[in-house]
């Protein structure tokens, strides 16, 4: 191929503006075309006809199409972290400074040391590395070792273009929209769909995947009312536009169909510029939610399958004619039309018309009508019926074409005719409804034998196909249909039927029917899925090795798995298999389309929804933490202070001297983060007795109890206390990451397991701020600021809820006791949070408190053998953990009776223990316990779960779950951590370390 | 820093229609399992009835009752008759002590 820009003439170029210049670079090679250019037709113009390499052979590809189906030219734009592969020449737009490069090309798209790929022949057929270098073992290989040493040289060799590893600087950004009528497709049928619901009142939008809507009518050669299509289209277009009822949206392609009469549409806002504007979104995500939809995406194009039938300048006729039409391009100085359809004879007259040399028209079939006869004759070319291309010349590029008998009956090639010189051959094998996005929704596409295509089949709920894609073809039936299917859509919106409005049409009348030939099979290497090199040959390859299903076709050969999904090449492909079955096609079947209709950038999928997600939870005291010092520590949605660092310590430092403190003195904690549930009816008590596996319902007003919940399996789900406020009053605590659950599993058991019980729940996590005051001092700094309420041993004993001022501010103090020592847990509203904080503070500085982080809050409650969320961790039941004396034999719970299986009460689970570290060493997390020395740790026999330094007994320790723990304890382990090279000598111990007798905490 | 996934724009989207909120995305809401799995009554202690009601699933072949809660919206439970098959949804029902008022069934 070498094409070039033709002369101007009337109605020439329609798409481009004839003064302009817009300089582009391609393989950093200086270009010039014109606005209303794709890099296609630029390319085109400067006479560039390799554009890329293929797959698997490396062989030299051109231009194929004229839009989105294209499959050869793939392109690489931009660079550095916008860098992105495989983008369409075909729709790319040009703008000025446009670098494209060509892919999976070295050194370069014209001479591809890679190409020797395609010299030995059968050697590269379907499934020829997986036979090659997967199965039996080669010497000094084992079988799959063999595969993966081969692999990466494989991957190498084969693949496309390579994205950035950057992260994406772009934005981009999300609509959501609602309407009663959408319209998929501005051309002919989609137009005319869209003006028929507007006129009824419907709220519609229109979407349109190129820059200019209009479709095929942007280059028909009709009349409409006596004007060009092409400026018909632009009034009617403007028309609607002004409509406030209609928006129409270009550039949009309307991606995936879902359930629901929901849809994803990607706008691409800045692709078409070089850089997007600042603060400018470059592509966005609509999801449109719709009442009804007219699906009118249209007819794609397929080609004939011939011998050498992927050089550069072989391309789908249409295209060829859409170049010439509409950009003023001539795809070569000599073309051959090759045609099975009328499609390639009117192309034949087009191009002629405005100076594009037709040397031949080739038609597979003995007659065609008169009409488009007389049309092709317009062209001047040789014309041939009844004979096929069989073969092609060229070194790199197309060269020359050689045309002999065909029988379109029988499939047979006969005598040679004539080799004619050319350097495009524009080939047409009818045309393909685009049904892609009824094919998503699982609706099968029923064979139309006529029109040698699959059509969308009947809509099973709210969408309307029309115009090509319903296999409407040509600008009468486009119109009709298109107000047809919109008069349903109508209905369905609830609205009336709208005004016709049909343009007077003047032009051809023409078949689209094609004769039913997909192949001329000679033997040469016949391409059918030209992205992915699957030849003719490949497929039939597959059926004799058995792979029929059209599945199995797909996923053995690759045919349709690129990036274009076999746009052009599936149909030819599922018409060779059906022939080697002795099948008719549609016994052959389709695949199912998946979404999205073409490759679709993450960036859009994602939208602003990227990086940190959740928002950070801040408690009312957080600023404190921080000017304190605090490192602040992601704890569920929360950040809690991990320990207040003073100059010169470290986070272990920090801890150790901040439980310390708490054990001799006194320390103070923000548990603000805890989940709260107000828990409130008549049947409260009720309800709590059958959550908690421990009993509620005798829990006395003033007094607050730990609670266990288990999931119905019996496996422990969270914990907490719980304390009654009021008789028909409880406020629920539960663990920080667990609170959303848990209000779920409440939710879950008060409507749809017992909706007979009173009760209702609420979330109060927000409305709460929490203070926990521990250590032997805590009683003396609350008597120091407490009013309204006896802080004494016998005022508020352990286990008490009393309310109380502290400062002026209303807060509940509950006695409990994470720590082991003697402790209270004041709440009051979140916006007394940080006052109440600096009540306690001042209460108690002549008692030297401290504040101290989630660390030592975790350090004194390991010391205690309190459990939390790492020993909650899915799979342990109270037993596991010690705790069976809270599950309660004389009532039913959620858990009680699974927790009863056998399995769960046998000896060797893993069950709670404590380690301590014999050598000094560090205990890490995760580590595993085994009996044997670190070259030969043997079986794991458990693990550690929560693990620190413990100032208390001056050394280091963990809680660990170990097989049949319970009778282990005085047992010398390892605890080993191959990771972290870490295998350290342990002693099984109780994990009650610290006054197993709870002493200090009753006191 | 803790990392979520994006949401799912773009795999699966379908419309349901909360009795208390009217239409509205599914991304709204939350799926909570079979309806038709029931728990045992508070006297039945059979550890094969619970186990029953909560593992065994028919995995059915058209329609199917679930429950859903709308836990982006009202926080509502509801039991939507849904079409596994083809993904249609024919009814959208409230369940909880405030049905009766609603005019529903329990």
């Amino acid at each position: 191929m070498s094409g070039f820009r033709l002369n101007l003439r009337e109605g020439l170029g329609r798409a481009v503006d004839h003064d302009s210049k817009i300089n582009f670079t391609f393989d950093g090679k200086n270009y010039s075309g014109r606005v209303g250019d794709t890099l296609a037709s630029a390319l085109m113009a400067n006479g560039v006809s390799i554009v890329a390499r293929s797959f698997k052979y490396h062989r030299p590809r051109g231009i194929f199409s004229a839009g989105s189906e294209e499959p050869n030219a793939l392109v690489t734009v931009h660079s550095g972290a916008r860098t992105e592969p495989n983008i369409r020449a075909t729709e790319l737009e040009l703008y000025e400074g446009l670098e494209a490069k060509s892919q999976n090309r070295w050194p370069s798209v014209n001479f591809d040391v890679m190409a020797v790929n395609q010299l030995p022949g059968k050697a590269f057929s379907a499934g020829f590395y997986y036979k090659t270098f997967m199965g039996p073992s080669r010497p000094g290989h084992k079988a799959t070792q063999f595969w993966w040493f081969c692999e990466q040289l494989i991957r190498r060799a084969a693949g496309l273009g390579k994205g950035a590893s950057q992260a994406d600087p772009d934005k981009y950004g999300r609509m959501n929209a609602f309407c009663d009528v959408l319209v998929v497709g501005a051309g002919a049928a989609g137009i005319s769909a869209a003006e028929r619901a507007a006129s009824a009142g419907a709220k519609v939008i229109l979407c349109d995947e190129s820059a200019v809507a209009g479709g095929a009518l942007l280059s028909s050669s009709e009349l409409l009312d006596g004007a060009l299509a092409h400026d018909w289209v632009a009034d009617r277009l403007a028309e609607l536009a002004e409509n406030e009822n209609v928006t129409v949206l270009t550039r949009t392609t309307v991606q995936s169909m879902f359930d629901d009469n929901t849809y994803l549409a990607i706008e691409r806002l800045a692709d078409h510029v070089k850089t997007p504007g600042k603060h400018q979104v470059r592509q966005r995500a609509w999801n449109i939610r719709c009442k009804s939809a007219v699906i009118a995406t249209g007819a794609i194009e397929r080609p004939i399958v011939f011998a050498g039938n992927d050089r550069p300048g072989v391309m789908l006729a249409d295209s060829a004619r859409r170049y010439v039409v509409e950009y003023g391009v001539s795809p070569g100085r000599a073309v051959c039309v090759f045609t099975n359809n009328d499609t390639g004879w009117l192309a034949a007259r087009d191009m002629a018309k405005y100076g594009v040399i037709v040397e031949a028209i080739v038609d597979v079939r003995k007659d065609v009508p008169d009409a488009i006869r007389a049309a092709g004759e317009e062209s001047r070319a040789e014309i041939f019926l009844g004979a096929a291309i069989t073969a092609t010349s060229g070194l790199q590029t197309l060269s020359g074409a050689q045309i002999s008998e065909f029988s379109e009956t029988t499939g047979e090639v006969g005598r040679k005719l004539k080799k004619i010189g050319c350097d495009c051959i524009a080939v047409s094998g009818g045309w393909s409804p685009a049904f892609h996005l009824t094919s998503q929704q699982g609706e099968k596409p029923v064979w139309d034998a006529e029109l040698q295509a699959f059509l969308p089949g009947e809509a099973t709920s709210s969408w309307h196909v029309a115009g090509a894609m319903a296999g409407k073809f040509g600008l009468r039936h486009a119109f009709r249909s298109g107000e047809e299917a919109a008069v349903k859509a109508l209905a369905e919106a609830g609205l009336g039927e709208g005004e016709s409005d049909v343009p007077r049409i003047e032009g051809d009348e023409i078949d689209y029917a094609p004769a039913p030939v997909f192949e001329i099979n000679t033997g040469g290497k016949a391409f059918v899925d030209l992205q992915h090199d699957v030849t003719a040959e490949d497929v039939r390859l597959a059926h004799r090795e058995g792979l029929v299903s059209v599945e199995h076709l797909k996923r053995y050969t690759t045919l349709g798995m690129a990036t274009d999904q076999g746009k052009t090449s599936n149909m030819s492909g599922l018409a060779i298999m059906a022939e080697a079955r002795g099948k008719p096609i549609p016994d052959v079947g389709t695949t199912r389309f998946r979404p999205p209709y073409t490759p679709t950038a993450l960036g859009a999928i994602a939208g602003d929804a990227y990086g940190h997600l959740a928002s950070e939870r801040l408690t009312p005291m957080h600023d404190w933490h921080v000017a304190e010092g605090a490192n602040m520590y992601a704890n569920g949605p929360w950040l809690r202070p991990e320990s207040y660092n003073r100059s010169g310590e470290s986070v272990e430092q920090a801890y150790i001297r901040e439980a310390a403190t708490v054990r001799k003195g006194v320390g103070l904690v923000d548990v603000s983060t805890l989940g709260k549930i107000d828990v409130q009816g008549p049947d409260a008590a009720e309800f709590l007795n059958r959550i908690y596996s421990n009993g509620f319902a005798k829990l006395p007003v003033g007094k607050a109890r730990y609670g266990l919940m288990l999931r119905e399996d019996g496996m422990l789900f969270d914990d907490g206390t719980t304390w009654r406020l009021d008789e028909n009053r409880y406020l629920m605590t539960t663990t920080t990451a667990g609170a959303g659950q848990v209000m779920e599993h409440l939710e879950y058991h008060r409507d749809v397991v017992w909706p007979d019980l009173k009760v209702a729940l609420a979330s109060v996590s927000d409305e709460w701020a929490g203070v926990a005051v521990a250590g032997p001092k805590s009683r003396n700094v609350l008597k120091a600021c407490v009013n309204d309420c006896d802080v004494s041993n016998e005022g508020l004993p352990f286990m008490g809820v009393r309310q109380a001022t502290i400062a002026g501010i209303p807060v509940w103090i509950a006695r409990l006791s994470f720590s082991g020592e003697m402790a209270y847990e004041v709440y009051c509203g979140a916006g007394w949070g940080q006052a109440l904080w600096d009540a306690l503070m001042k209460a108690g500085k002549r008692f030297q408190i401290v504040p101290y982080g989630l660390e030592a809050l975790s350090t004194l409650r390991i010391e205690k053998g309190h459990v939390a969320g790492p020993e909650l961790n899915g799979r342990t039941t109270p037993l596991d953990l010690g705790l069976g004396g809270m599950v309660s034999s004389k009532k039913n719970f959620v858990g009680a009776t699974l927790l009863k299986r056998d399995a769960f009460h046998e000896e060797s689970r893993l069950q709670l223990v404590a380690i301590k570290s014999i050598d000094g060493q560090r205990i890490r997390g995760g580590s595993h316990l085994v009996k044997g020395n670190k070259d030969q740790p043997g079986q794991t026999e458990g693990n550690t779960t929560s693990t620190c330094f413990s100032p208390e007994l001056n050394c280091y320790i963990s809680l660990a779950l170990l097989e049949g723990g319970n009778a282990r304890h005085g047992e010398k382990m390892f605890a080993t951590n191959p990771v972290r090279n870490m295998h350290v000598a342990v002693e099984v111990v109780s994990p009650h370390m610290v006054d197993p007798d709870g002493g200090r905490m009753h006191g | 820093m803790k990392r979520v996934a994006a949401p799912h724009l773009g795999t699966i989207k379908m419309r349901l229609t909360c009795p208390f909120c009217g239409e509205r995305d599914h991304q709204e809401f939350t799926y909570r399992g079979d309806a038709s799995a029931t728990r045992p009554p508070m006297d039945n202690g059979s550890i094969e009835d619970h186990n029953t009601y909560v593992f065994d699933r028919t995995n059915p072949d058209g329609e199917h009752r679930e429950l859903w809660n709308h836990t982006s919206g009202c926080r509502m439970h509801m039991v939507v008759t849904r079409n596994t098959t083809t993904h249609k949804i024919s009814n959208c029902e409230p369940v909880g002590p405030w049905t009766k008022a609603l005019g529903g069934k329990s």
